[in-house]
């Protein structure tokens, strides 16, 4: 679970060399996959990493001399611009997303209990009250909206330039765009997530306190 | 300086909500929506959880004292408060229910306790500083002020500029409105006006509906509002008639404070759902219960949107990190729906049936005065047979007076009417009574919003007050009488007969006044003088001045005491002084009683009398 939130800490072993980019030539494969799965938390997370990246989608046609080169990619397929600098990613997000689901669906409590031993019925029952209690607090503070509106099972072309982060070619990858494929998952989009304030001397690191009753 | 925002503030027992729109549009300030003139609700910056601020529309009515362990209670705008509002508070009530403040609304209502002493928590522990249902509201719209001035940038935004509409029941009595008003000029809230919460409910209607609610509401008609929320129910009656060709608006009718709302519906289900487990040999901890009550909130409310699922289930966790294990699971059916919230509360009932008036049933809690029959249509009953007579005044009124009030169109309003099985039965119940007077079935007014109407209406208010569309009349709800006990040898044991003085009548129009002639009553100088006093929300006939030596069962409720004192300068102290009495009706809505003493020692020399002075009872 936590390697979730450790994309800050992976940007060593990201190439060095993407940054810099200007007329960028397509990546590898792999690398996409790798850089779709950091970007979707880091854009989760990151609200700054979000805005730059919402501005390259938003003007893709914006000349490189018009900002820091680094800043604003040449193209929406290439979105290999955001490690501008080693940079050490702040947990605070990451921890009040987990203090949230604890706090109102017993997320860690679930997850770090040992279900092995009990019957499905009884994980059926903890997972009602973790599914509805989690579900309320992710729509309470998330936007979640599918990448594609189309029912899974349905034939869809993908067109040329394509965005990896948005869409994952998967079985028999081979040839050159349009792709015509099965579409089997829809993809979720955080189109919004907001997380409360943090505000006086508040210890993000305890996702719940210890309760001892008193009297 | 003019007020750029409109706001309206729905001060409610268990939630409160902002609206606001600007005055003027086009001339929008800065963090305006320029674009959109339309009521927005503004979401309140308030704790969440210890150290986590977060905006949501809903402010929950409660207040928490932290203890010195929990350290200071951080707002974005106050590094050092002692105490939180809100969401985080309403959860403290859970864990630590001795320190937290609920229901302060229904404590502000209370006639027989002083609502001006320090009694909430009630069963607060010594550390804390007990406040007053006062201060419990006034800390709640200091709140919404701080929070508002925050988001807008405070200046010529601040709240404390604004046209600000502060929401109370229709049937809070004139001192309940007085110390609402008391609360919000401790928040620094000068430039207020109050309205009743039906009537804002209606206002958000017609906002929401555009011109289109003038082909569903015509002159003629009569449009019951029927309000019930987490704590209150609250019923209204206002009479749509045609005034030199135009549609006039009246409030013609309010009904009595009624504690019981949707949490006490909730508190029903989780009873009986805790039977059940406890049929299983299973027991609830004062955690469970709480947890108990939401989960059946949940699963009433998915019952009651698809009627075809048969039953719901409730899972209740253990309190420790093991979150397996100690379970427990239950199922609420839509049988127990209909059992004990369609027919526990909304019965089908005769129109001559009446509330049961045994103190002191299941659902009490100590000090509330909580309604003791549970029937929401019971009361609702009750209200159309006392107000059958409520047209008569504006010629309205058929030829053959029924046995109750005939509404022909029905508002909705609040949480617990979004539920269709709850509606449909108050619409067949209603209809039924109709029937059986010979009057057609209403028409329901769709399209209300129920968690927001009243702050939206509230707001809407704040513009029609500047003339941006129809206003709903009315004046005050009720007739107010003081009682004067007559000059007989006392008898002991038998307390003397008091007669009532009418000192403002039923309807009286904001910024009017009434001068009571003749009648004199004698005040000593530097004592303070108490007088009983009394209200109706049904005699309309009495004007000012006129004296009751009896009148009918349930026409006249006894309020809070009231009392003046007369300051000794230029008197002697312990004269009597002959005084008139005097009403008026404040712009903000509130009944303003002032002595005039017959021989004045300067012009215009009176005194206020003040409402809701300490009652008999403490808490």
């Amino acid at each position: 679970m936590p390697a979730f939130f450790m994309s800050g800490s992976r940007a060593g072993r990201h190439p060095a060399n993407l940054r810099a980019a200007v007329n960028p030539s397509p990546l590898p494969f792999g690398t996409r996959i790798w850089f779709a799965w950091a970007c979707f938390f880091r854009a989760l997370f990151d609200g700054q990493f979000a805005a730059r990246v919402w501005a390259v989608r938003e003007a893709p046609a914006l000349p490189p001399a018009a900002s820091a080169p680094a800043e604003v990619a040449p193209s929406p397929t290439a979105h290999d611009h955001p490690r501008t600098a080693p940079v050490s990613s702040d947990p605070t997000p990451a921890l009040q997303l987990l203090a949230l689901l604890q706090r109102e669906g017993r997320f860690v409590d679930f997850l770090q209990q040992d279900i092995a031993s009990f019957p499905d019925a009884e994980i059926g029952i903890a997972a009602r009250v973790v599914h509805e209690g989690c579900r309320k607090a992710l729509r309470s503070h998330a936007e979640l909206v599918p990448v594609r509106t189309e029912a899974e099972g349905a034939r869809l072309t993908v067109p040329a330039g394509f965005r990896a982060d948005e869409i994952k070619l998967v079985g028999d990858v081979k040839g050159h765009a349009p792709y015509s494929g099965v579409l089997r998952h829809r993809g979720w989009r955080a189109k919004t997530l907001h997380l409360p304030q943090i505000v006086g001397e508040h210890d993000s690191y305890v996702l719940a306190p210890a309760e001892v009753e008193l009297g | 300086m003019s007020a750029r925002f409109a706001v309206g503030i729905d001060l409610g027992t268990t939630n409160c909500a902002l609206a606001v729109a600007p005055i003027d549009p086009a001339n929008g300030a800065e963090g305006a929506d320029r674009t959109d003139a339309r009521p927005r609700v503004f979401a309140i910056p308030q704790l969440v959880a210890s150290g986590q601020v977060e905006a949501r529309p809903l402010l929950p009515s409660f207040l928490y004292f932290a203890h010195e362990s929990d350290g200071p209670q951080a707002l974005p705008w106050n590094a050092e408060r002692r105490f939180a509002v809100g969401e985080h508070a309403r959860s403290r009530g859970v864990d630590a229910p001795s320190r937290v403040v609920s229901s302060a609304k229904s404590w502000l209502s209370h006639p027989t306790i002083d609502r001006r002493a320090g009694i909430l928590p009630l069963s607060a522990p010594e550390d804390v500083e007990k406040i007053s249902p006062v201060e419990v509201s006034w800390r709640y719209l200091e709140h919404l002020s701080e929070a508002f001035d925050a988001a807008y940038g405070g200046g010529d935004n601040a709240l404390a500029q604004q046209d600000v509409v502060i929401t109370v029941p229709a049937s809070f009595d004139a001192s309940a409105r007085e110390l609402t008003v008391e609360a919000a000029l401790a928040a620094g809230i000068e430039n207020l006006t109050l309205l009743e919460e039906p009537q804002a409910a209606l206002y958000a209607w017609t906002e929401a509906l555009g011109d289109a609610w003038r082909r569903q509401v015509r002159p003629g008609d009569v449009v019951l509002v029927v309000d019930v929320g987490g704590g209150t129910t609250d019923f209204s009656a206002i009479a749509a008639v045609e005034k030199d060709g135009a549609l006039d608006l009246v409030r013609v009718a309010v009904g009595d404070h009624i504690l019981l709302g949707g949490d006490n519906m909730d508190l029903a289900l989780s009873h009986v759902v805790r039977q059940k487990l406890e049929a299983d040999g299973k027991s609830i901890d004062r955690f469970q219960q709480a947890s108990l009550v939401h989960a059946s909130r949940v699963a009433k409310e998915r019952l009651f949107e698809d009627p075809h699922l048969a039953s719901a289930p409730i899972a209740v966790a253990s309190r420790g990190a093991a979150l397996l294990g100690g379970m427990l699971r239950a199922e609420l059916t839509q049988e127990d729906l209909a059992r004990i919230l369609v027919d526990g509360f909304f019965p089908n009932v005769p129109a001559d049936a009446r509330p049961v008036a045994a103190r002191r049933g299941a659902l009490t809690q100590l000090g509330l005065p909580y309604a003791s029959d549970p029937a929401v249509t019971r009361h609702l009953a009750s209200f159309l047979g006392r107000q059958a007579n409520a047209l008569a005044t504006l010629g309205l009124a058929p030829e053959t007076p029924g046995r109750l009030l005939h509404p022909t169109a029905l508002l909705f309003n609040g949480g617990v009417t979004k539920a269709a099985g709850l509606r449909a039965r108050l619409v067949a119940t209603l209809d039924g009574w109709l029937a059986s007077d010979g009057a057609p079935p209403v028409r329901v007014l769709a399209g209300g919003d129920a968690d927001f109407a009243v702050a939206r209406g509230a707001c809407v208010y704040g513009l029609v007050r500047r003339g941006k569309g129809i206003r709903i009349r009315g004046g005050t709800a009720r007739a107010y009488y003081v009682g004067i006990e007559s000059a007989v040898p006392a008898v002991p044991g038998i307390a003397p007969p008091v007669t009532a003085m009418c000192v403002a009548p039923f309807g009286m129009e904001e910024g009017t006044e009434a001068h009571l002639p003749a009648h004199e009553v004698g005040v000593v100088v530097g004592e303070p003088a108490t007088f009983r006093f009394f209200g109706s929300t049904v005699r309309r006939e009495d004007a000012a001045g006129a004296v009751l030596e009896d009148w009918g069962p349930g026409e006249l409720e006894e309020l809070a005491p009231v009392e003046v004192t007369l300051p000794a300068e230029g008197r002697r102290e312990g004269d009597v002084v002959p005084v008139h009495l005097r009403s008026r009706v404040t712009e903000v809505g509130t009944l303003l009683l002032e002595a005039e003493p017959r021989t004045p020692l300067h012009a215009d020399e009176h005194w206020r009398v003040e409402l809701s002075v300490r009652g008999g009872a403490s808490a």
